[in-house]
């Protein structure tokens, strides 16, 4: 989101130290202001996995209170961001577990071998990147609409590696598997996506974004 | 080496990573400059990457940071210092931006973006050697798997990068990105 900070700026970074200090000392209504620049990546986390925006917005208060509550466990040689993702996928992964408890068959795709081979169903090139395209909500929905079709397994690895940018490491750390599955299911993941968005965003969006609502382009 | 089209669909998110050997790179690039298929399938992984990665996918919906911010004070208990602190932060936070605000001026002087959309970098060392594509708009650290036009690249410093209005590659440089 423009205007968020990073936490590996210098600059940011102390400031962030001073600040988690301060909350360390009492003042915890400083509390916010420490969560401020990372707010639309614990939303969008938390949508990811629970794929329900009223569900995404409880998870990312439900989340944020938790990190508040347990303040005295973060361990400052880790980053305050990374932190406070993990626990966001926790809750949204605990969120998603109780809704389908009742369900004899599990939500996950267990259906396709995750250690087999994926063979691309698609070979339209795509060259250019659309950044500019993002600049459209439309767009925007589309890939979301595109991750939420892909199976569990596969989109809380993808979410936390190449969309909130944790290290193949964290993720695995996160979400109790190893590395290896993490680049697994990363890979499957990638491959998916690009299965689903190439022939749609080979060339064609800017001249197809009319489509009618729930009209996929691809 | 020798790799076939199976292979390269296997290491392609390594490759990306940067987490193949040397020999097994070589290898790899060696072939998807001959297939059209798995240069396609490199490329829109790749686009995947960049357009899921970027901070705009990150949007919440109106009104999220109040409700949050409601939700946060009504679980806390309350300081003395509550008035003052915020005070404090609200001057820090100035005080930061300002001081950020001049920095990237003085380093960018004022140069326009070539996209509009880009984010500015922020404590790129300008001497550090990066490379630009002739029509592109981003600029890279040598060997980036995120580079487009390969064939058509130019050396130069990132100083001279950024007065030419190129923006810092959200992967490779992701560090100096000033609001990433």
């Amino acid at each position: 989101m423009p205007g968020e900070a990073t936490s590996t700026d210098p600059a940011v970074q102390d400031y962030e130290e001073k600040l988690i200090c301060r909350i360390r000392d009492g003042e915890h209504e400083l509390f916010y202001e420490l969560v401020r620049p990372y707010e639309g990546r614990v939303y969008s986390a938390a949508l990811s996995i629970v794929r329900n925006e009223h569900d995404a917005e409880d998870v990312s208060q439900e989340a944020v209170l938790k990190a508040f509550r347990h303040f005295r466990q973060f361990r400052a040689e880790s980053r305050f961001s990374t932190w406070l993702i993990q626990i966001t996928v926790n809750e949204a992964r605990m969120r998603v577990r109780k809704q389908y408890a009742h369900m004899t068959e599990p939500i996950t795709d267990h259906k396709k071998d995750e250690e087999g081979n994926y063979t691309p169903r698609d070979f339209a090139d795509w060259r250019e990147i659309p950044s500019e395209t993002l600049e459209r909500k439309e767009v925007r929905q589309l890939l979301a609409e595109a991750l939420a079709s892909l199976g569990e397994k596969y989109r809380e690895v993808f979410v936390l590696r190449d969309m909130q940018h944790l290290s193949i490491e964290e993720t695995a750390q996160t979400l109790g598997i190893t590395t290896g599955s993490v680049k697994t299911r990363l890979l499957r993941a990638r491959l998916m996506l690009r299965d689903l968005l190439a022939p749609g965003l080979g060339g064609s969006w800017s001249s197809r974004l009319s489509f009618e609502k729930g009209t996929k382009p691809w | 080496m020798v790799v076939n089209c199976q292979d390269v669909w296997r290491e392609i998110s390594n490759y990306l990573e940067g987490d193949v050997e040397p020999g097994l790179r070589l290898a790899l690039e060696e072939h998807i400059r001959g297939c059209k298929r798995c240069a396609a399938v490199l490329n829109g992984t790749r686009n995947v990457i960049e357009l899921y990665g970027d901070e705009r996918m990150a949007e919440v919906p109106l009104g999220f940071s109040r409700r949050l911010q409601h939700r946060l004070e009504e679980n806390m208990p309350r300081s003395r210092r509550n008035f003052l602190g915020w005070i404090v932060v609200g001057a820090t936070a100035s005080l930061v931006a300002g001081v950020l605000g001049v920095a990237r001026a003085s380093i960018f002087g004022g140069t326009n973006l070539r996209s509009q959309l880009a984010q500015p970098g922020n404590g790129v060392p300008p001497e550090m050697q990066v490379v630009v594509s002739k029509d592109g708009k981003i600029f890279h650290r040598p060997g980036c798997p995120f580079i487009l036009d390969k064939a058509h690249v130019e050396t130069m410093t990132a100083h001279e990068a950024m007065r030419e209005g190129y923006a810092p590659c959200v992967r490779c440089m992701k560090q100096y990105l000033s609001s990433a």
